[in-house]
């Protein structure tokens, strides 16, 4: 659905008649039919929904990592669906970064360690990119537990380490699915904040799926999940 | 940019690595089955290696041997003395101070009994010249002392006297109808000889009917470069019905049968087993890339490539591979390296004593074997990493 953000900003995102289609067995499911979407750069929109309402889907169809069945997404006016896989793969480093519910640290590397991992993608040189995993690390609130493996870390921080690695290669786009729904409210009250500085501050574009409402109000819009399609207002 | 690809693949390859630990059962079984084709391959070419060694131990290029034309071997052959005298007359042939170093050899079967089963065997019994031990050179008396010409003494090489009843210093044997003493036991180098008996010629023709004659003719040439016309003078010399041959080419020849056995028999060992140690490989590669799903598409979404996530599997199954060679190996070394037997040399139809010789070749050819079949346990594995879908590895499907 368009919204009015749009007609002055410049579009970020555009998805146009996204369908997404399962088959299991003999029967097919149709998670998204048809669906739009519109995201000015700047925007930090919410997506709500109940659970299976198709909002892990999108956000992975905007990421990169996943493919419509058919509809088209643009972003930054490239078409997506255009993209090879190596392409594709290119362009998730240098524009998207992603937060997910669980984190998804990779837990033999340290914090250091896992926030650089993006950086080798990037190539800069080695100090630099220590410079920056370090500098992404700080803004996080973590420079003190850059030795730190996953394990070592609580639920809180182990997040904040996976934010420091969404943003250490300054991406267009954050798209966090669910990024508080496994803390506790005062640890997501702390990357919540994180996400409206990063937006608020540093113009990032973020896309946040989210089941809390709390966390919703964070975001400057939300959209609901009905039907296969977004709209304003949630179904009762 | 290449710089950076080669470092996005290392780091890949270090963060699949660095979960190994946590499939350390799987990645076992894929190392052990590695490892006991190894075992088998290294251990069935241990056999070779300790054969031909022995066997080539002191064959030497610039030492001709003759023998009746046509003959291949030497107990079939025959050379008449007046033959070796005219032999000794060509040019190219070494001569010391003593004249030409030229040796006829008398050389016959005996039986004996086995120390371990007291069954007969053949053993070699050869009859030398003085001139003989100038083109022995290795002969070295390392128990008793040497024969006595002409008194029934001989002198036993130390193999055949460690595997047959008998044939220890100052024991009596009966042969042909006489009586034979032993006096001593002699080492060559760990070469053939060790295998046979040794008296001097003129008593063995003697006690076995052999007139004049002999086997073969040893000739010791001026250098390895002088033999082709050694070999020309002596094949046109219309006085002598002779094939002459460089003597480490006689002793090859003489392994080809048991290398070529061995080396089919172990290499289709090793193919069935290699088969069956690429199929654990695979078994335990796809159980890695699934317990590694998760990671590998963290890393896909990071924007890492299929190629890097490819190189790190198979990495994995490498060194896996490795593993499993170096400890095939290893074990190969420790059961096999050394362990004594014998067998029969077809040319001689007599016991060649010789131990299994797991040498630092084959352990490089059986880790490099161990590597191939990682190579191909690691291939499909691979390709299924590289192509996972990433969403649903990340939903945990
Ligand atoms: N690989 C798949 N194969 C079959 N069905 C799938 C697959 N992935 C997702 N689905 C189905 O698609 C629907 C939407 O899934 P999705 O994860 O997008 O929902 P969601 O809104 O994120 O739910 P939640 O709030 O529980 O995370 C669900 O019914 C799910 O079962
Ligand atoms: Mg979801």
């Amino acid at each position: 659905m368009n919204d009015s953000n749009a007609v002055t900003a410049e579009t970020l995102v555009r998805a146009s008649g996204i369908t997404k289609t399962y088959r299991r067995g003999g029967e097919s499911i149709n998670v998204l039919s048809g669906l739009m979407l519109d995201v000015p750069r700047g925007d930090f929109l919410a997506l709500m929904g109940p659970s299976g309402s198709g909002k892990s889907t999108l956000l992975n169809l905007i990421g990169g990592i996943d493919r419509a069945t058919s509809g088209s997404i643009e972003f930054a006016g490239r078409r997506l669906e255009d993209m090879n896989e190596s392409e594709l793969a290119r362009w998730r480093a240098r524009h998207v970064g992603f937060i997910f519910q669980m984190h998804h640290l990779l837990p033999m590397l340290t914090a250091q360690d896992n926030v650089e991992l993006p950086l080798l993608l990037t190539g800069f040189p080695g100090a630099e990119r220590r410079r920056r995993a370090a500098a992404a690390l700080k803004l996080v609130g973590l420079a003190d537990r850059v030795k730190h493996k996953p394990a070592e870390l609580s639920g809180g921080q182990e997040q904040r380490v996976g934010v420091a690695r969404a943003i250490v290669t300054d991406p267009d786009i954050l798209l966090c699915d669910e990024p508080t729904g496994d803390l506790d409210r005062k640890a997501g009250d702390a990357i919540l904040d994180l996400l409206q500085a990063l937006n608020g501050e540093h113009g990032k574009t973020i896309v946040m799926v989210t089941h809390d409402p709390h966390a919703a109000v964070r975001a400057k819009r939300t959209l609901y999940f009905d039907q296969g399609v977004l709209v304003t207002q949630a179904a009762m | 940019m290449f710089v950076n690809r080669i470092l996005q693949i290392l780091s890949v390859i270090r963060v699949s690595l660095g979960s190994l630990p946590e499939r350390t059962g799987t990645a076992l079984v894929a190392t052990i089955g590695f490892a006991a084709v190894v075992l088998v391959f290294t251990g069935m070419l241990s056999i070779r290696e300790g054969f031909e060694k022995v066997v080539q131990q002191n064959g030497s290029p610039d030492v001709a041997m003759a023998m009746r034309g046509g003959s291949t071997a030497e107990l079939n052959s025959g050379v008449s003395l007046e033959a070796s005298r005219i032999i000794g007359q060509e040019a190219n042939v070494f001569h010391d101070d003593r004249g030409p170093v030229v040796s006829p050899e008398v050389l016959l079967v005996v039986d004996a009994p086995r120390r371990t089963t007291l069954s007969d065997s053949n053993v070699p019994f050869r009859g030398v010249t003085d001139r003989g031990f100038v083109i022995h050179d290795k002969v070295r008396i390392v128990e008793g002392r040497m024969y006595e010409e002409g008194k029934g003494e001989v002198i036993v090489g130390r193999q055949a006297a460690a595997q047959f009843a008998g044939l220890d210093v100052g024991r009596e044997l009966r042969w042909s109808g006489f009586s034979w003493k032993v006096v001593g036991v002699f080492a060559a180098n760990g070469g053939l000889e060790e295998s046979e008996i040794w008296t001097d010629a003129r008593t063995l023709q003697t006690a076995f009917d052999r007139g004049t004659y002999f086997q073969s003719v040893y000739i010791k040439l001026t250098g390895a470069d002088t033999f082709q016309s050694f070999k020309d003078s002596v094949t046109t010399n219309p006085q002598l019905n002779v094939t002459v041959q460089r003597y480490d080419e006689y002793l090859h020849a003489q392994t080809e049968f048991l290398s070529a056995f061995v080396a089919i028999a172990g290499g289709v060992i090793a193919l069935l087993m290699g088969l069956g140690a690429v199929f654990g490989a695979i078994n335990a590669m796809y159980a890695a890339v699934s317990s590694r799903a998760l990671e590998i598409a963290t890393l896909r979404a990071l924007g890492f490539g299929r190629l890097p996530v490819l190189i790190s599997v198979m990495a994995e199954a490498m060194v896996l591979g490795i593993a499993g060679g170096v400890l095939g190996g290893i074990v190969a070394w420790i059961a096999f390296d050394g362990f004594q037997t014998s067998t029969l040399n077809w040319a001689s139809f007599s016991q060649v004593a010789f131990q299994f010789a797991v040498t630092p070749s084959l352990l490089v050819q059986g880790t490099a074997l161990a590597l191939l079949l990682g190579l191909f346990g690691g291939l499909l594995p691979a390709v299924r990493a590289a192509r996972l879908p990433i969403a649903e590895a990340l939903r945990g499907h």
